[in-house]
């Protein structure tokens, strides 16, 4: 148990530090901060009014404390451009970016394992190097020029997709999943070599140990043995890698999310950023930082599931 | 899947040979050779483009627009009739300059680090790797396009550093670890017990053996440097227009993608035969040090 309390006191604090961070960045910033979140062409009482509400009269730390207490309560501040709440936007557009994140993740899960287990089945064979070729090739491509290129194939040349846009699950769940593939896909497809690759050398590694000789000569199918004994003690690197990615993804979605006009929270960020509006990339930030550390302490709570000797070792 | 029929011994011997296990020194394949041919072709093209018989990058009158690949265009070109060989090339310059020098910075940085961090342990370490973690906990490439955003400079400065900074994080981490494990060699305690002292032992005993496989994950960083930097001229903040970059150029042919994939095409077969290459010779340096250290 003391091992997870010291994991999740770290994270507090790297939580901690990184909300700093970020709400100091705007303190940082050349200039007068209310004329770099107003915008030059801002009226004085304008300014003066928005001093007020950021509390800039106070110093950094007490600003932060009050901050942060606002942003537990869910009041991430109000952008200047838009007039609208930070939470309330990002709440509209979180959704979309956890449903692109999880789909992606299917699909290369989907893709990665079956060539992993074919993979491994035989190292060194020629379906292994057959394997391994195409995953360096998707781990070559950059996800970007992927979405593009799908989007070229499927969606302009055959009209089987959209090119852009995003349908709403509540106005047709099938037209929502329809709308998120190639940009899903183009996600996933980037992450496939790196979990193919890590659930392959596992499974090499298990193939050969004890208790899987002692299931085939027990006379076991392959599938069984692979599906009933390997899969599991397998897994451990394949679910790391996939918990680090996802958390990466949270935040990394933005270039698809761009490509095909979606509106998620990657996109939210970005627009933010160019709009210089200040406030709403500091809401972002803290949400999609808040949701990697929390995605890396529910893969260390998982590893705990599956490898029961890690369960004894560290307590959890 | 058909069911494996395979007789136990064979599969031991297929393992025995197999991959995984250290055998004898491999030789380079061929296609860490061809890499390697590709990534000298391209700097050597990116060195000489302005004395190659090439139209000028910013040329709009280089041929027809959107025209597929011709003989004066081998290519073709983009929607303002520009070369697109010519672009490739001229991207390919930042490119490598932005991915190398990156990886560079954040591994003399990030080295130093990571070295007296994994040395001298206790509160150095603890801080550092806080540090470490919490730069690795912003979401990349948002980081990195709020930096150029808001310091309003788009310099090759500007991108080399934001890139670097990326590469901190995982940077100090590796070579802590490399440092743990060889600080408490004998070699390192034969040294100090002949009075050398840390400065010392650092830089003789403990640099020389973090650097070979520093430098192996190096080679696999720059082409994830490579794709960042295309990432953020995707999004329009890396190194200003008309200067052309990959990504740049690739997020500049989309629209048009009905028309001629030739815009996107072009640069993005050069990024990708950059990064395969890289990845395939970072791979197989470090398959030679005899350890996957595949955190970068």
């Amino acid at each position: 148990m003391t091992a997870l309390v010291t994991r999740l006191a770290r994270l507090l604090a790297v939580v901690l530090a990184v909300t700093f961070a970020s709400y100091s960045m705007v303190s940082l910033l050349p200039g007068d901060v209310v004329v770099a979140v107003l915008g030059e062409t801002s009226t004085e009482a304008d300014r003066q009014a928005a001093r007020e509400e950021l509390n800039l009269d106070d110093p950094l730390p007490v600003r932060y404390v009050q901050w942060l207490g606002d942003a537990l309560s869910g009041d991430l501040g109000q952008s200047y451009r838009t007039g609208q709440p930070v939470s309330e936007a990002i709440g509209q557009r979180l959704g979309v970016t956890l449903e692109l994140v999880l789909l992606s993740q299917i699909f290369a899960l989907l893709l990665a394992i079956p060539m992993a287990i074919l993979g491994a089945l035989k190292p060194g064979s020629f379906v292994d190097k057959a394997l391994s070729g195409v995953q360096l090739a998707l781990l070559a491509t950059p996800g970007y020029l992927v979405a593009v290129v799908l989007m070229a194939v499927f969606a302009v040349n055959l009209g089987w997709f959209d090119t852009t846009g995003l349908v709403r699950f509540t106005e047709s769940p099938f037209g929502n999943i329809k709308s998120l593939l190639l940009p899903s896909l183009a996600l996933g497809l980037e992450q496939v070599a790196v979990y193919a690759r890590v659930l392959r050398t596992d499974l090499v590694t298990t193939f050969d140990q004890d208790f899987i000789w002692y299931a085939r000569a027990k006379g076991n199918s392959t599938s069984r043995i692979v599906l009933h004994h390997a899969l599991r003690p397998s897994s451990i690197g394949l679910v790391t890698i996939t918990g680090i990615s996802i958390g990466r993804l949270i935040g990394g979605t933005v270039l698809v999310e761009s490509i095909f006009a979606l509106p998620g929270l990657g996109r939210y960020t970005i627009d933010a950023i160019n709009n210089r509006d200040f406030i709403a990339v500091q809401g972002a930030v803290v949400v999609l930082t808040v949701g990697f550390v929390l995605v890396n302490f529910l893969v260390d709570v998982l590893h705990g599931a599956i490898d029961p000797r890690i369960r004894v070792r560290t307590g959890l | 899947m058909s069911i494996d029929t395979t007789a136990p011994a064979e599969t031991a011997s297929d393992r025995a040979i197999g991959d995984e296990a250290p055998k004898k020194r491999r030789r380079l394949g061929v296609a860490v050779w061809v890499s390697g041919a590709w990534l000298l072709v391209l700097s050597l093209g990116a060195l000489l483009a302005p004395w190659l018989p090439l139209a000028d990058p910013d040329d709009t009158r280089a041929g027809v627009p959107l025209s597929i690949p011709t003989a004066q265009n081998l290519l073709g070109t983009d929607s303002l009739g520009r070369d697109l060989l010519s672009r490739t090339l001229y991207g390919a310059r930042i490119s490598i300059v932005v991915g190398v020098a990156a990886v560079l910075v954040s591994a003399v940085v990030g080295g130093a680090i990571g070295l007296v961090a994994g040395y001298f342990k206790r509160r150095v370490e603890t801080v550092t790797l806080f540090g470490a973690d919490v730069l690795m906990a912003f979401p990349t490439l948002l980081l990195a396009a709020s930096i150029v955003t808001f310091t309003n400079s788009r310099g090759l400065v500007t991108v080399v550093g934001v890139i670097a900074l990326i590469y901190l994080g995982p940077t100090i981490r590796i070579v802590r670890a490399l440092t743990l494990s060889i600080a408490n060699r004998e070699f390192v305690t034969a040294s100090r017990s002949l009075g050398a002292r840390n400065g010392r032992i650092l830089r003789r005993e403990i640099l020389p053996h973090v650097v070979p496989t520093l430098m192996s994950a190096m080679v696999v960083a720059v082409a994830g440097a490579v794709v960042a930097e295309g990432g953020l001229a995707f999004l329009n903040l890396s190194v200003a227009p008309p200067t052309p970059t990959w990504g740049a150029m690739i997020a500049a042919g989309k629209p048009k993608i009905d028309e001629s994939l030739y815009p996107v095409l072009a640069p993005g077969f050069a990024l990708f035969m950059t990064v395969l290459s890289l990845t395939l010779i970072g791979d197989a340096l470090q398959r030679r040090q005899g350890r996957g250290l595949d955190v970068l």
